[in-house]
């Protein structure tokens, strides 16, 4: 049959990807849908950071300070000699290959350039080049190659394609994090004004008023009035929180995420209820505030630097309300920062008090130096020790997964307090596949300040490990709702669960808590902090 | 019938060649970590697809029925519609089984009974790609709808509950210029 | 034809080339015997001291190390301890997994069920090979010792004799002479080397982030290991003149002594060549994994403060700043304010 039809013409035209070239040669072409807006300079301008401009990432030309090769090689050596993990990362890869398949983006794109070890080795390239005698000798042979236009927009579009997760540092044998080198990598870019808006306007906004939505004070107060005004539909109760309240015993900070966005909104209603609940039956009195309304940091995106700026008013406003100690509220990339950073950039905060809790009068010895509890670290705390009233079948109408987030995952190691916590308050809670969670959790796909609208392809892509996990409890158990403490998931994960797997919702696990939280004096209660009817309750 | 059997016969090879052509869209490495990681979970693009296809093939022997066509194909489709393919490179791939099943069973074709079978089928998989291209462009519709939603479904719709957003949207409520995507100043300044 | 490993290839033959020609036809026995690896020596030492220095020098602004289990909070709840050391104590043993057994490299190493069954990856193969090499080449290094020793030292005999303890005497009558007993080290350095070249030609995706330089000392140490093995099983050479050669170098008495034969020179030579060039490559891994931060610091940063070196005050926006903008605002809102 040698007649028989060859196969199509037009199929084995489109069908194949050009013979690969090495990734040297491999140009870089930046995709629709993949990368995120150029910073608006106003919001630069605003923070006082370099180089602020009008620049278009499609764009032939990006309108870069004339000297900028200098800049950058200037603003290398600077960070080489400040971290040595910056410094040891670019020296001692041996590129084994482990981490490589081991990034939610190269598992979802298939681009090869998001193996963690090959985007590191982007940088790497530019550091040999510049930096090391092989380099300087022998060129591309030892893997060196010189920063032009085109390798910054190659560095440009993969760093703004790592959500800083470190999922990849796990399995290195030389602890190299991938996460660092991005953080560096994107100090470098923010030298000549090079940021994405999605982080830019957020750190101008936070810078300003507090918040990264630019809330301004009598609106944030607003916005938890009318969270009151639905609890007292809810639950008979009037719950009254204090706000920027000197004398009180704790201060409490959040992400703005969680008061402004749902489902975020319902976490916020959780943890007014919980702070009523110990306030009537306990005593505690918890303060908010308007200044420091950001638990969340955008600023640890864009620099070390700014991080620091963002994060200094956790502990300013700490010493001029009095407080003994701050409680933080779930967040994943605010907890890297508190607890990897906050102490050391903008303590010691001797100003106050090694934190207890004076409801069980335990020490939290995890925290002595740096003040400043996790809110899940808390409720454990106050379950174990039965001080709250609880009804856990009130969130039977929900089958529970939790998600690891990153940033409290390989940042801190919180794993078995929420799920502690969850497991109190609901019935039905199933965990994910082993190598998708805990220290192998998948990220969001969205973190880093990659949770823009305009790169939805990215997210998606970056999100399909995790999705693919849920979808399989989901089909498996039939779970219907994804617990988090991250602000940053429960807004990027209702979209990725509407795509990859409908049918599951996104809660904070506070929220989870107050739906069981039985309050003094509280009215029958028929539906749950979303308006949905109780389970029981359907008809009424 | 006796193409029918052929297939089912051949049914492991051909679904490995298929599954191979598939995986040579993508870049020489990730294709051999799409076909090596059999972990579901460490590697979820090679997995759907080659359960997709598995389930195709058996579909496309059994006959066409829409439901569960769609619900095969939909996974597949749902994760290159997001990748970096033209719409033709993401969804032709139904059409490399043509290619298979040819190579595979070159030797029968002598037999004008599976010659005349074998036309019947092509047309099949044509079908098939055809509702592959349906559910690309739906996939790409959801995209831009999430896109475009959301922000109107998470922080505006909160603002709105809370009674912020009136009739007078902008100057009042602050932040609210971050509602409009894409490009935002700092609010109020 | 992949480029790549053809430099570092064609680099190992023209250095073989170099020492057998230097030695056999030019008689440059003093340069290659010692010179050279006087030189080499140096380079190595002093070299690995400026590395070291230069990334002792960088500074550790933040303790920011990977956790890798549960962390430790409430008294109840069992923190997993090497995988997220809350003491020094805890990081020590950390750090001995680390290097000792790849602990990390073997979480890539995870069997997974799959339709019921339980399947193997793949890639514990890296974990295996690359700790089979590193013992391999400890050993190998540890048994060289007897060369630079006189007495020769109990612990080397010792080693010598478990890395032997297979003697596969092999018994035909021609072969078997001058068989002392095969040592394993040799063999399965070899045989690891041999792997993770072929891993980085045939895994797609590690020969797309193989650099030339990843294959050259895969190259060299195959060229060691392989006159080693010359030397001692094929074509004989004189051992007794050889450590006179040795032992001459370490008490810096050099002497050349005669009827070693030209493989030795070649063996000698490589090393030589891996000394000198360790400090300057990825090979000073080993150092990396010691002062990495993402392993050997304590996940205690809450507990107890870390001081960065270079921390230096930065521009803030202050509540007062930020009092005076919103004002009216707040008080309208009902908000405390400090000046009315
Ligand atoms: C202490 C902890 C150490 C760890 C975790 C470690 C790990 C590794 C790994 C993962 C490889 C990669 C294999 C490959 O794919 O090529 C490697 C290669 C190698 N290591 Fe180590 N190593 C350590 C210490 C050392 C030491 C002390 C030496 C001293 C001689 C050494 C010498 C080498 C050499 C020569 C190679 C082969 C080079 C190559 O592959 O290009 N390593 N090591
Ligand atoms: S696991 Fe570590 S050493 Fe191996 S390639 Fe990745 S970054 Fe490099
Ligand atoms: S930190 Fe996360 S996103 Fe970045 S390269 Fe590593 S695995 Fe990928």
């Amino acid at each position: 049959m040698s007649d028989f039809p060859k196969p199509d013409q037009l199929l084995s035209d489109i069908d194949r990807k050009p013979p690969q070239m090495d990734w040297m040669d491999t140009p870089v072409t930046i995709r629709k849908g993949m990368y995120c807006y150029a910073a608006n300079p106003k919001s630069v301008e605003y923070t006082h950071l370099p180089f602020p401009h009008q620049w278009n990432p499609l764009d032939e030309d990006w309108k870069l300070p004339e000297n900028w090769q200098e800049i950058l090689h200037e603003g290398f050596k600077v960070r080489l000699e400040r971290f040595r993990s910056f410094k040891l990362f670019m020296d001692i890869c041996v590129r084994c290959g482990a981490c490589a398949d081991k990034c939610h983006f190269f598992i979802g794109t298939g681009d090869p350039k998001n193996m963690p070890v090959l985007r590191a080795e982007l940088l790497r390239s530019v550091y040999r080049n510049d930096f090391t005698a092989a380099g300087k000798i022998l060129g591309r042979l030892a893997g060196a190659r010189p920063l032009t236009m085109e390798v910054l927009k190659e560095l440009w579009y993969y760093f703004f394609q790592c959500t800083e997760c470190r999922r990849c540092s796990i399995f290195c044998p030389y602890g190299i994090d991938t996460a660092e080198i991005t953080m560096m990598a994107r100090e470098l870019f923010n030298l000549i004004g090079l940021n994405i808006d999605w982080i830019a306007t957020p750190v101008a906004n936070c810078y300003r008023t507090g918040n990264h939505l630019g809330i301004q004070p009598h609106a944030f107060k607003d916005m938890l009035e009318f969270f009151m005004d639905d609890l007292e539909e809810i639950t008979g109760v009037r719950v009254e929180p204090n706000f920027n309240k000197k004398g009180a015993d704790i201060l409490f900070i959040t992400p703005s995420g969680d008061v402004f966005a749902d489902p975020g909104t319902y976490t916020c209603m959780g943890y007014l209820l919980l702070f009523h609940y110990l306030k009537e039956e306990y005593g505690l009195d918890v303060t908010w505030s308007t200044y420091a309304s950001e638990g969340g940091n955008f600023g640890s995106f864009t620099s070390h630097e700014m991080m620091k700026r963002l994060n200094s008013k956790m502990y300013a406003e700490a010493k001029r309300l009095g407080v003994k100690w701050i409680l933080g509220g779930e967040c994943g990339h605010m907890w890297r920062v508190i607890n990897q950073y906050m102490d050391t950039m903008n303590g010691p905060a001797d100003f106050l008090e090694e934190p207890v809790s004076p409801i069980t009068g335990t020490k939290f010895e995890n925290a002595k130096s740096t003040k400043m509890v996790h809110l899940s670290e808390f409720t454990a705390d106050l379950i174990k020790h039965g001080k709250l009233n609880l009804d856990p079948s009130r969130n039977d109408n929900l089958i529970l997964t939790y998600h690891d987030s990153c940033n409290p995952a390989r940042g801190m190691g919180m794993f078995d307090e929420p799920r502690y916590v969850i497991q109190n308050v609901a019935n039905n809670f199933y965990d994910m596949p082993p190598n998708t969670i805990r220290e192998q959790t998948f990220c969001c796909g969205s973190g880093s300040g990659l949770n823009a609208g305009e790169n939805m392809e990215l997210r998606l892509t970056g999100g399909l490990p995790r999705a693919n996990a849920v979808k399989y409890v989901h089909e498996k158990y039939g779970v219907n709702m994804l617990a988090t403490i991250c602000a940053i998931d429960r807004a990027a994960l209702p979209t990725l669960m509407d795509y990859w797997v409908p049918g599951v919702g996104v809660t904070g696990v506070t929220e989870m808590v107050a739906n069981a939280l039985i309050l003094p004096g509280e009215g029958e209660r028929t539906t749950n902090l979303r308006g949905e009817p109780l389970p029981g309750m359907e008809d009424e | 019938m006796k193409l029918d059997k052929l297939l089912s016969q051949h049914k492991n090879v051909l679904i490995k060649r298929w599954f191979d052509e598939v995986v040579r869209t993508y870049p020489v490495d990730t294709a051999s970590f799409l076909k090596q990681q059999k972990d579901p979970f460490a590697n979820p693009v090679g997995n759907t697809t080659l359960k997709g296809l598995e389930a195709l093939f058996d579909v496309l022997i059994t006959g066409m029925d829409r439901e569960a066509v769609n619900s095969f194909l939909d996974p597949i489709i749902r994760i290159r519609a997001l990748q970096d393919f033209t719409p033709s490179h993401a969804t032709s791939f139904i059409l490399f089984l043509k290619q298979a099943i040819r190579e595979t069973l070159v030797k029968e074709f002598h037999d004008p009974d599976v010659i005349t079978a074998f036309m019947n089928f092509e047309s099949r998989i044509d079908d098939l790609c055809l509702m592959a291209f349906d559910i690309y462009v739906k996939c790409r519709e959801k995209i831009y709808q999430l896109q475009a939603n959301e922000m109107r479904n998470t922080t505006f719709s909160a603002f709105q509950r809370a009674g912020l957003v009136k009739d007078v949207p902008d100057e009042d409520v602050p932040g609210l210029r971050l509602l409009t995507p894409p490009k935002n100043g700092i609010c109020n300044v | 034809m992949n480029v790549k490993y053809m430099y570092s290839l064609l680099a190992v033959i023209a250095l073989f080339l170099l020492a057998y020609l230097g030695v056999e036809a030019a008689g440059l026995e003093l340069l290659f015997g010692i010179i050279i690896p006087y030189v080499a020596v140096a380079a190595f030492v002093a070299g690995v001291v400026y590395r070291v220095m230069g990334w002792a020098r960088s500074a550790v602004p933040f303790r920011i190390p990977s956790t890798c289990g549960q962390q430790k909070s409430l008294p109840w709840i069992k923190p997993n301890k090497f995988d997220n050391p809350f003491t020094p104590g805890a990081v020590v043993v950390r750090m001995i997994l680390e290097v000792c057994c790849f602990r990390s490299l073997f979480r890539n190493t995870r069997n997974f069920i799959q339709e019921g069954k339980i399947a193997y990856q793949l890639e514990i193969w890296l974990w295996v090979a690359a700790l089979a090499f590193h013992y391999a080449f400890l050993t190998v290094i540890v048994r060289h010792m007897r060369l630079f020793t006189e007495p020769v030292p109990a612990l080397i005999k010792l080693v010598e004799t478990v890395d032997s303890f297979f003697r596969f005497e092999i018994l035909t009558d021609t072969i078997r002479v001058g068989v002392p007993g095969l040592y394993m080290s040799g063999l399965v350095l070899l045989a690891a080397v041999a792997f993770l070249f072929i891993r980085r030609i045939v895994i797609p995706h590690v020969k797309y982030i193989s650099l030339p330089a990843d294959f050259f000392p895969l190259f060299l140490i195959f060229g060691i290991a392989f006159t080693g093995i010359l030397m001692r099983y094929f074509s004989k050479v004189n051992i007794r003149a050889a450590k006179e050669l040795t032992l001459g170098l370490v008490s810096f008495h050099p002497t050349i002594p005669q009827g070693i034969g030209v493989v030795f020179y070649v063996h000698l030579f490589f090393v030589c060549i891996l000394l000198a060039y360790f400090p300057f490559s990825k090979l000073m891994h080993m150092g990396g994994v010691f002062l990495s931060p993402t392993r050997n610091l304590p996940g205690n940063s809450r507990a107890v403060r870390h001081v960065n070196p270079w921390n230096y005050p930065v521009e803030v926006h202050t509540y007062e700043e930020y009092e005076e903008e919103f004002r009216e605002k707040m008080i309208e809102a009902g908000l405390p304010v400090e000046k009315e």
